[in-house]
């Protein structure tokens, strides 16, 4: 009897990602004839979700207090370079590479989070900026240093093991690293009293401030999270492939933007769950990658996503006006 | 009550923001149980006030003096810590927060240990629930419930009881009832009446005349950033309030005007101006 009805679930920020899935996985079945054993199976779309879905948490998180971070389109290649140039061109412990890569990532968020609290320019157009130049930091270091735009890189099995094998053939353990990072972003936004200065900042963030919450360290520590993330993804893709690009990773920012929202989270901040951009990330990954189990040509994925955006959206308006509307009925 | 300290004291407050003079010599006082009334219209200079007794200004010149000392805020933190706490025309704003969690923003009670510490759900809905119940709003029995499905009225009964639970002795309320109904209004004012009872100084700034006189002990009209008039409950009629905040142009004269207007003009009102 305690709270646990149907309707409390459609309350829940996360509804709209999960009916989003199994619309989308519904309509693979259908009219892609797919066989539901082989998807579910399939390392593919799981490999892809794990990538995303570990730059989509702290993005979201970031969304849900109001800003935004595209600068991690260039923060992923920038990760993997660093690795592969410390530890690959220049022979050092791939210690000093993981260092190096994450360092990156902090420096960068760092960047990021001082000027948006230290001026009133958007993050957008901050973040965008950040893009741009560690875009241009990465080819030209990577080509003044080792005169090349791709660097060879083998990680000792320690490594490999931690941060970039194949489990199966197939499963990067990758897998693993974003279901941990999951459950811990949901212990920080949904359980720890740290969590509601999120929701206050994206909410409004003059109240937060007067409130006595640290409202530009807590900004800044969410940059920071957001640029390392994406440097951690892009090292792991270094190590489990053996070598790195300077390109790539623009695609994430759109993947990621769009795993967020489909996951409920609201685009002006203030509202949204872990949970919620957890499967908005495997419903991304399964349209974008199940489509090859399917009959569909997969020329027509990306029509698919955008209207699955759309309708997931639209569903997440709907899901909040009833959160919104909702009061118990008088008892008797 | 005359020979009393008051809470709160203004003397000789100046602000200006560079060339501007934007308040001119503010005596103001408040005691403990006693509700002032500060109106006045539009550009009068009543936000700068508020500012500047919530720390968000500080005077260009004169003394702020809190139970007889001299208090100088830094910032709007210092206010709130010395006790004055400021609720907003929307009154908690954090619309997608649920009852419990944006009562305790910033102060969020914990269970367990050391680095374990979770946030206690239970007891933050409990208290806030029942916080605002004691203001007598009764319609409100979930703390889950989300903070913008309220009505305007209850949003700024819970930020009242909010500012009260977390030991405000003095209350600014800056324009509490100008975006509600009637309805909701009066309740407002009933809150306004129970925080009074319980011993707070409220200063409650408006520009509508009827809800300052249902409530207030003691009226200020500011005009063009000096006080006009201080006055004290039944010194003055309604018509006389407004009047002065019109800033002297007298209704009865607006009113004459239109009476001739109709009189030459075959009982037409006077066509609104362009």
């Amino acid at each position: 009897m305690n709270g646990f009805s149907f309707r409390s679930l459609l309350r829940r920020p996360e509804m709209g990602s999960v009916l989003s899935l199994v619309l989308v996985v519904a309509f693979y079945v259908i009219i892609g004839h797919v066989d539901v054993g082989n998807l579910v199976g399939a390392a593919s779309w799981l490999n892809f979700a794990a990538n995303l879905g570990i730059v989509a948490l702290p993005v979201g998180l970031l969304m849900i207090a109001g800003e935004l971070d595209i600068s991690i389109g260039s923060m992923i290649p920038a990760g993997s370079m660093t690795v592969a140039i410390l530890s690959g061109y220049y022979e050092l412990p791939i210690v000093v590479g993981i260092l190096g890569a994450l360092g990156f990532g902090v420096a960068v968020g760092l960047f990021n989070g001082y000027l948006a609290t230290h001026t009133t320019v958007p993050s957008l157009i901050i973040t965008l900026g950040s893009l741009v130049a560690v875009q241009g930091v990465v080819l030209s270091g990577s080509m003044l240093l080792t005169g090349a735009a791709s660097v060879p890189l083998d990680a000792p099995d320690w490594a490999k093991t931690v941060f970039g094998h194949l489990i199966a053939n197939k499963y990067q353990v990758i897998v693993f690293w974003w279901l941990g990072l999951t459950a811990l972003f949901a212990l920080f936004l949904h359980v720890s009293p740290w969590g509601n200065w999120v929701f206050a900042l994206g909410g409004d963030e003059t109240s937060a401030r007067n409130a006595g919450i640290p409202t530009n360290r807590l900004k800044i520590m969410l940059f920071v999270m957001s640029s390392t993330a994406a440097a951690f993804v892009g090292m792991c893709g270094a190590i489990v492939f053996n070598s790195a690009q300077v390109s790539g990773g623009m695609n994430y920012i759109f993947n990621v933007i769009v795993s967020v929202v489909v996951g409920g989270v609201l685009l002006t901040g203030g509202f949204g769950s872990i949970i919620g951009i957890f499967f908005g990330a495997i419903t991304f990954a399964i349209v974008n990658q199940g489509i090859y189990f399917t009959d569909i040509d997969r020329n027509w994925s990306n029509l698919i996503i955008g209207v699955m955006l759309i309708a997931a959206v639209l569903m997440n308006n709907t899901f909040r006006k009833m959160a919104l509307a909702y009061a118990p009925r008088k008892k008797k | 009550m005359a020979d009393q300290t008051p809470i709160l004291e203004l003397e000789h407050v100046d602000k200006s923001f560079g060339p501007i003079d934007v308040l001119m010599d503010i005596n103001l006082k408040v005691h403990a149980g006693e509700v002032l009334c500060l109106l006045g219209d539009n550009g009068a200079g009543k936000s700068t006030l508020i500012k500047t007794l919530c720390g968000v200004f500080k005077p260009t010149a004169g003394k702020i003096l809190m139970d007889g000392k001299d208090v100088r805020f830094n910032r709007p933190r210092d206010a709130q810590e010395m006790g004055i706490s400021t609720v907003h025309q929307f009154g908690g704003t954090f619309a997608l927060m649920s009852i419990g969690r944006s009562f305790f923003v910033g102060v969020e009670p914990t269970r367990g240990w050391g680095p374990f510490k979770i946030f206690d759900r239970a007891k933050a809905n409990e208290i806030a629930v029942r916080a605002v119940r004691d203001f007598g709003i009764t319609r409100i029995e979930d703390g889950d419930r989300l903070v913008g499905g309220l009505s305007g009225g209850e949003r700024q009964s819970l930020a009242i009881a909010r500012a009260v639970h977390f030991g405000a002795r003095v209350l600014i309320l800056d324009e509490p009832t100008a975006a509600l109904g009637v309805k909701q209004a009066s309740h407002v004012l009933r809150i306004i009446n129970e925080a009074k009872r319980r011993g707070l100084a409220v200063i409650f700034i408006t520009h509508q005349v009827m809800h300052a006189m249902a409530v207030g002990d003691h009226f200020a009209v500011l005009i063009r950033g000096a006080i006009a008039a201080d006055f004290r409950r039944g010194e003055k009629t309604r018509e006389e309030i407004t009047d002065l905040m019109a800033g002297g142009e007298t209704m009865a004269d607006l009113e004459a005007s239109i009476e001739s207007y109709e009189d030459t003009h075959e009982g037409r009102p006077p066509p609104p101006a362009p």
